[in-house]
Order: C-alpha cells, then structure tokens, then sequence
C-alpha cells in the first residue's frame, strides 16, 4: 500500500518529502495535525508554470476552457460560491443563502462591501445579468447545460433569488462553475471582455498562450488570503521544459509533473511534490445492452479480475488511489468509505463466471492513450491478472485519432476517462442515469434512477447520505463501469511555498484557487 | 541598373500574386480540417444549440465563399480583422510575436552566417586536412540530431549549471541586452541546427571554382591561397551562397516552433499552431501570409544580390 492517499489530500510521500524540507525527518504525523508550513505571510512575486494555456483564451467566461484561464479568472473573479478544500460549500460574493421547502427556490444574500477593482460595488444586478450571460437561446456557454434548470433568476437589492425547473439540494454547488464568475454589469448585460472583477488580483498584463502578470488587490475582502503580492504565470507546454524551468528555479510552481520523470524531480534538493487525490478517474466501460456484459456475474467476474493497486503503482506511478467501481472520490462529501472494496481475487472472479454458467471468457479490451495515459499498458496488465481467473482478455490497440469518436460509446469493452465533478448528483446524473447521453455503458437500473431523483432534492444531510451511499454500493456491485483508479493531481514545488494541509481535490492548483490560497514560507 | 529596378517591380508584382493564391489555399485548407473554431473552444461540454449560437455570433453560418470575401476585402484595406477565439485585433495579437520571432531570427543569423562562411572558407582553403574534417562533422552531426535535441542537451550543460536561463522569457520591459542573455541557447541552438547547411554550400561553390583558370593563373601569379579565395573565388561563389543563406533565413522565420515550445519562446510558431488546433482562421491567415511574404522576400533579395555579384547578368545584351 505503498503511498496510498490519506484523505486529506496529501500523499504520504509529499508529506515526507515536507517534513524532511522542514528539518523534522522521522518526525511525521498523521495530515490535518500538523501543518504542511509555519504560519502564512504576505509577500513575494509567485511564479507558476502551467501546460495549458491557448493563443486563442480570452475573457469571455462562457468560453473558458483551458487550465490556464481558469486559474487566472479564478483568482481575478468573485463567485457567488466556493468549494473549500475539505470540499464543502462555503459563501464568496454570497453571504449565505437558503432554499424553499422543495429545493426549487434558493435565495442569496449578497456580502456587503465587496467591489469591483474599479470601486464599483457588487450589486443583486450584477448576479442577475453575470447568470444570465450564459442563459437564453443565443448562449454559446459552455455552461449552459448546467444554468438549463433555472426558470427566473430576480434581485431585490442585496438578494437574488432563483427559481428552478425542480428542486435542487446541491444548486449553490453549482453557483461555484468556474464559467459563473459575478461581473460588473450595465443595463442588465455585462461586458464579456472586462478585465474588472472581485477577486483577489488584478490583471496587468496578459498575453494569451504567453502569459500573465497579476498584483493583489489591496482591497480585497477575504480574511487570511491573497499573500502574495504579485503572480506571474507562464504557459510552459512542453514538461521537460516545465520541469528545467522548476529545476533552475526560474518558476516556483509547476503543474502538472510528467509522472514518467516524477522520480527524478523527488530527488531533486529544495523541491517538493504535492498530489491531491481528485475526482479525475480513469475505467473500463463494459456495454451492459451486448453479450456477454448483460450478465452482471461477468461484470463482477471482470471486477474481481484486476489488480487495482499494481495499476496505481505502474501506471500512475502511485501518484493515484484505487477505485471502487463508482465514480465519487475519496474527497467527497458522500463518499462510501466502508463499502466493501473489490480487491484481485481469481477465485471470487471464478466463482462469478461460473454463476454466469461459464468455464471461460474469451473477450476484447480496446484501448488507446488518448483515454488516458498509460491506458494501452493498464489494459496489458490487466488482461495479464485476468488469465489466472480464466478469462482470455485480448487487448485491441486503437488508434488515437478519432478515439471519440469511432472507440468510446461504440465497442463493447473501451478505456474511458472522466474529470469528475464536484457534486454527486453532478456525475450521476451526467454519466450513470438511465439514457443519458454520456452513460457509456448504457447501464440502466430502476432503484438507481429512483434514488437520484429523490436525493437531488432531498434537504436532509442524514438522509441524503444514505441515499447516495446506496447508489455507490448499486453502482459498484451492479453497474457497467470498472473503475480501478482515481488519478490525482500531481503538481510540483519549490519547498518555499506553504499551503494548507489540506489541499482542494475538486480541480487541479488547491481547486483552481492556489494563487489566493497559498504563501511563501 | 534600370533592368535590377524592373526586376524587382516584377517580382514584387509576382510576390504578390503568390500570396493571393496562398490566401486561397490557406482558406481552404483550414476549410478542410474537421471541425470548426465554435466546436473547439466548447470541446467536450458543447451541445448542437450551443454550437449553433457560437457560429451566428462568429459569422461562421454564412457560406464559405462570402467569409473569404469578407475577409479579403478587410485585408486590402490593412484590416486583417480580429481574432475569432477572443475579438482581440490581429495586428495586436501579432505585433509582439512577430518582432520576437524576427529578433529571434536576426539574432541566430548574426551568429550563424559569419560563422558558417568562416568556417566554409577557411574548410575550403585547408581542403582535406583535419580542420576540414572535423568542422564538417561537427556541422553535420548537428544537423542530424532533432532540434529539440540540441535544445535538451543546450538546456544540461548550460541551463542546469546556471550559466543561461532555460526559458526565454520576454516582455516589454526586456532590455537589448539582457534579451540577448535570455534568448541565448535558443539562437544557440538554431545557429547549430543551420550552420551545416550554409558552410557546406560555402566550401562546395569555392572549391568548384577552384579548378577553374582564372584562379589557375592567380595562383601562378604567386597570390598567396587566402587572398585567391577572398579576392577572386569568393566573389564568384557569391550566387549560391546567398541562396543558401536566404532559405536558411527564412527558415528561421518560419519553421522554429519546436524551439518555441521548448525554451517558452512567445514567437509566431506557437501562435499558428494554436490557431490551427483551434481553426482561428483570420489569425492563421495572416501568420501564413507573414510567413509567405518572408520566404518571397527573402528570395528576391536573394536573386538580386546574385545578380549584382554577377556582370554578366547585369550587363545583358
């Protein structure tokens, strides 16, 4: 179980390499006690180098798409929401807010005092028309699918209230889309190319695909953030080049390492690895409408037929965590911790096939890395830990161009990957619900479809929990999907950076929100 | 010199054509590619009414003939319009990159030309020996490697020392010199990748002449080797070797992305390549214009530096 995750975020490995660069080897205590640096501090100029990043990124939010804009918008912007790091919801340009009995009702209030970079305050109108940007049938937003269910959103001076199509426990989640920042607006529009915004820094200067230089914003309003004064962020794309640019200390952050080279940047003096066990997932998607993946003894059989923690170790370098055949992270509020974990097992795996009435299983895997990286190999090694169970896996290299598009949804058995999302209700819904489009196993189960349903609006926490703990458990003993891995974020730093001990797994960069959260020690 | 001056009225007229027809490819090249710039920016999270917005905000619903059109009509008026992923202007998008790729270029040939002549004439002066030899497989060993290569090795001994920084960062408040320091072992590494090219082709056009009589009778006359090359050879040789040189030239303009990417070098490489993964057509079109415009301009300068080393062109009957 070599560097397995701890929940809270950090591996056991990026938390030895931080006590060692604290001079306290040997001294290692369980994450969330001790933290990862001294107390935080304002100052210094930080310097970020990133692999995403186009000529083509602009301002418009309905448009943000690479790792890039939405770090830097992260930190220019105010939300109405926030995912915190432990992955609750915590208020941003929001003060709080409370729902109608059935959850198709929510009402804001706005923080008082909170302006723009301009001095402007941020106003109930400002929401309204920053929402609605991505509303409506000229919406080109990339959000638009996910603002759909509002009906009306209104605001009465410091309140905004939303109406939606049906009850919603988990709206305000949704409220925290990188795409949905609060922008100044005229006449119930806002200006999609403003540079103004509510966050923490401003922009100086940008250059799409280069670029960008930010200062903090002296009037920003959240206690204990902003620490430094000024970032700098660079589009680095080639990761030899990031990993120079780390090593010579020219940046002190880069993100993401190459897991490849990753050993060789842990041995390097004064810089640390940090990996953040996320919602990113890779699987194996078996189609449960075709032969033999109808029968849920073969799902099962395959289950039991893979060695999640060799895959871990081999193809992501133990920079991941093993999965459970559903798809919620270990860093989410509903996660199952005491569901029972399918582990190898060619026994229970033959027992299953032979409930199937079979003695042996002669089956294709197809696979290309434009699934995932490593995902050629994972199939390999998989179908190399099948054959003691008696099935024969004969792995079918694709190729890469049109994996898409000619692969997924189309053969029976393909490598698939997911970012995740950060609510429950968000992934369910988007990929394991009954004849949606991207349920790529075409799995349908009546009591699964039921709970969603029930849950999406259910307001009780206990209950809610219950009820997602069920569908995991449905999910994991009776769905399509072979989930082996949770990949997690791995990013690289100078030892001068502190952070939190626990570090947001919902986006890469402490959820996309580093420059804010961070500090040098 | 009046016949020089129609010369190059001619092929400017001609440069120009050739970019017209260049235009056209361009446009339906990227017309070919799958997919256009409203699916790319959306990726996977688009869905057809989404798409469909995006194109009538874009123009990108009218036929594609009209687009071109358009298009052409703003361009003869020096308006190359704005990008399509993010409305900023062209000439903008553009101006920075472009006097860093040609910064970049200037500062590579500085290095490499009188490198590479040097080296072409002192390899054909000492013909055969060891020195010969020896520049010889120096300059084709590193023509053979992949530039990315060379960049790798560049960035081993010299960056991780310390000695020279690993990315080229500039912005405007770089000075000359210290962008000279910064952008050192990506000019490093294009002179190695071009010199072979330009120093073999010095040798060979010398040593051609070599054997001809006029440089017979120079020898015999008592000249001393050098001067025979510099005063008589040279001059001669002159039309390849600025050949070589302005392809070599134009190559450094034009095809040095993977350094770019490699030393975090904000050129026009990088910028094209963004374009075409993203189909921004109007900023393709114009990189692909920049980039064609060098390689005509370069050529003519190329031809009408020949012809003026060579009499018997100029002084045509």
């Amino acid at each position: 179980m070599r560097d397995h995750l701890t929940r809270g975020g950090l591996s056991r490995r990026s938390l030895i390499k931080g006590a060692t660069a604290l001079g306290a080897a040997g001294l290692i205590l369980p994450a969330g006690v001790r933290r990862a640096a001294a107390e935080p501090k304002r100052g210094g100029i930080l310097r970020i180098a990133q692999a995403a990043g186009n000529t083509t990124d602009g301002y418009d939010p309905a448009t943000w798409d690479s790792q890039f804009v939405q770090v830097l918008h992260t930190a220019r912007c105010g939300y109405l929401t926030e995912i915190a790091a432990d992955g609750s919801l915590v208020g941003e340009v929001a003060e709080s807010w409370e729902a109608s009995a059935d959850a198709a009702t929510w009402t804001f209030k706005l923080r008082e005092g909170i302006t723009y970079h301009s001095g402007k305050s941020v106003s109930g109108d400002d929401v309204v028309a920053s929402i609605n940007h991505h509303r409506g049938p000229d919406s080109k937003s990339a959000a638009k699918p996910i603002v759909e269910p509002i009906t009306d959103i209104k605001a009465d001076g410091n309140t905004v209230t939303f109406t939606l199509s049906a009850g919603n426990a988990d709206f305000p989640f949704i409220m925290s889309d990188y795409h949905l920042p609060i922008l100044p607006s005229a006449d119930g529009k806002i200006d999609a190319t403003t540079k103004d915004g509510c966050g923490g820094y401003m922009i100086d200067s940008w250059e799409p695909g280069v670029g960008a230089k930010l200062t903090r914003n002296p009037n920003y309003w959240k206690p204990g953030r902003a620490w430094f004064d000024g970032i700098e962020m660079n589009v680095v794309l080639d990761s030899a080049a990031r990993q120079n640019a780390l090593l010579t200390g020219e940046v002190d952050v880069i993100d993401p390492v190459d897991l490849t080279t990753v050993a060789l940047l842990e041995r390097a003096p004064g810089i640390k690895i940090l990996s953040v066990a996320g919602t990113q997932h890779y699987t194996f998607a078996m189609d449960t409408r075709a032969d033999p993946y109808k029968d849920n003894n073969v799902r099962m059989a395959l289950k039991y037929a893979l060695d999640r923690q060799e895959l871990v170790d081999k193809i992501l370098q133990g920079y991941g965590t093993i999965g459970n055949d559903h798809p919620i992270g270990p860093n989410q509020r509903y996660f199952y911790a005491d569901l029972e974990q399918h582990s190898y097992d060619p026994d229970k795996a033959k027992f299953y096939l032979k409930e199937a009435g079979l003695d042996s299983l002669s089956i294709q895997l197809s696979a290309a890395d434009a699934a995932f990286t490593g995902a050629v190999d994972a199939a390999v090694l998989f179908s190399e830990k099948a054959a003691a169970a008696g099935i024969t896996l004969e792995v079918v290299r694709e190729p890469n161009d049109g994996y898409w598009d000619n692969v997924w949804l189309k053969k029976p058995f393909c490598a698939v990957y997911w970012g995740g999302r950060p609510t429950e209700d968000w992934m369910f819904s988007m990929t394991y619900a009954t004849g949606v489009p991207w349920n790529d196993t075409f799995w349908s189960n009546a009591r699964f479809d039921e709970l969603l349903l029930a849950a999406r609006s259910e307001l009780d926490e206990d209950k809610r929990r219950e009820m997602y703990h069920e569908m995991q458990s449905i999910c994991a003993n009776d769905g399509g999907t072979i989930i082996p891995m949770f990949a997690s974020y791995v990013m690289g730093m100078s030892d001068k950076i502190g952070h939190e001990d626990r570090v947001a797994g919902n986006w890469t960069l402490d959820g996309f929100r580093a420059l804010e959260r961070w500090w040098f020690v | 010199m009046s016949d020089i001056w129609s010369m190059i009225a001619r092929r400017l007229l001609l440069g120009l054509l050739t970019l017209f027809v260049i235009s056209l490819i361009i446009f339906g090249a990227t017309e070919l590619l799958p997919g256009d710039l409203a699916q790319n920016i959306l990726g996977q999270s688009a869905t057809p009414e989404t798409v469909a917005a995006f194109r009538r905000e874009l123009g990108l619903d009218l036929p594609a003939h009209t687009r071109y059109v358009n298009w052409l009509l703003g361009a003869l008026q020096g308006d190359f319009g704005t990008s399509l992923a993010n409305k900023r202007p062209i000439a903008d998008l553009i101006a920075t990159r472009l006097s860093n790729t040609l910064f970049l270029a200037v500062y590579a040939a500085a290095l490499s030309v009188p490198l590479s002549l040097m080296l072409g004439i002192l390899a054909a002066l000492w013909r055969n020996s060891i020195f010969d030899r020896a520049a010889n497989a120096l300059a084709l060993t590193s023509i053979s490697f992949p530039e990315f290569f060379v960049a790798y090795i560049l960035i081993f001994v010299l960056a991780q020392s310390g000695l020279f920084p690993s990315m080229a960062r500039m912005d405007p408040t770089t000075t000359f010199s210290e962008a000279l320091y910064r952008t050192f072992l990506p000019a490093l590494t294009l002179t190695l990748v071009v010199t072979a090219h330009m120093m073999r082709m010095t040798r060979a056009a010398i040593i051609n002449l070599l054997a001809s009589p006029y440089i017979e009778m120079a020898r015999l006359k008592g000249m001393s080797p050098a001067r025979v090359i510099l005063k008589h050879a040279l001059p001669n040789a002159l039309a390849p070797i600025v050949t070589v040189v302005a392809l070599n030239l134009a190559y450094l303009i034009t095809g040095v992305v993977v350094v770019e990417v490699v030393f975090v070098y904000p050129g026009l490489g990088q910028l094209m390549v963004d374009s075409v993964a993203k189909r921004d057509f109007p900023v393709v079109q114009a990189v692909a214009l920049i980039f064609a415009a060098a390689y005509v301009l370069l050529n003519l300068t190329a031809d009408v530096l020949s012809t003026l080393s060579n009499p018997r062109l100029i002084h045509r009957k």
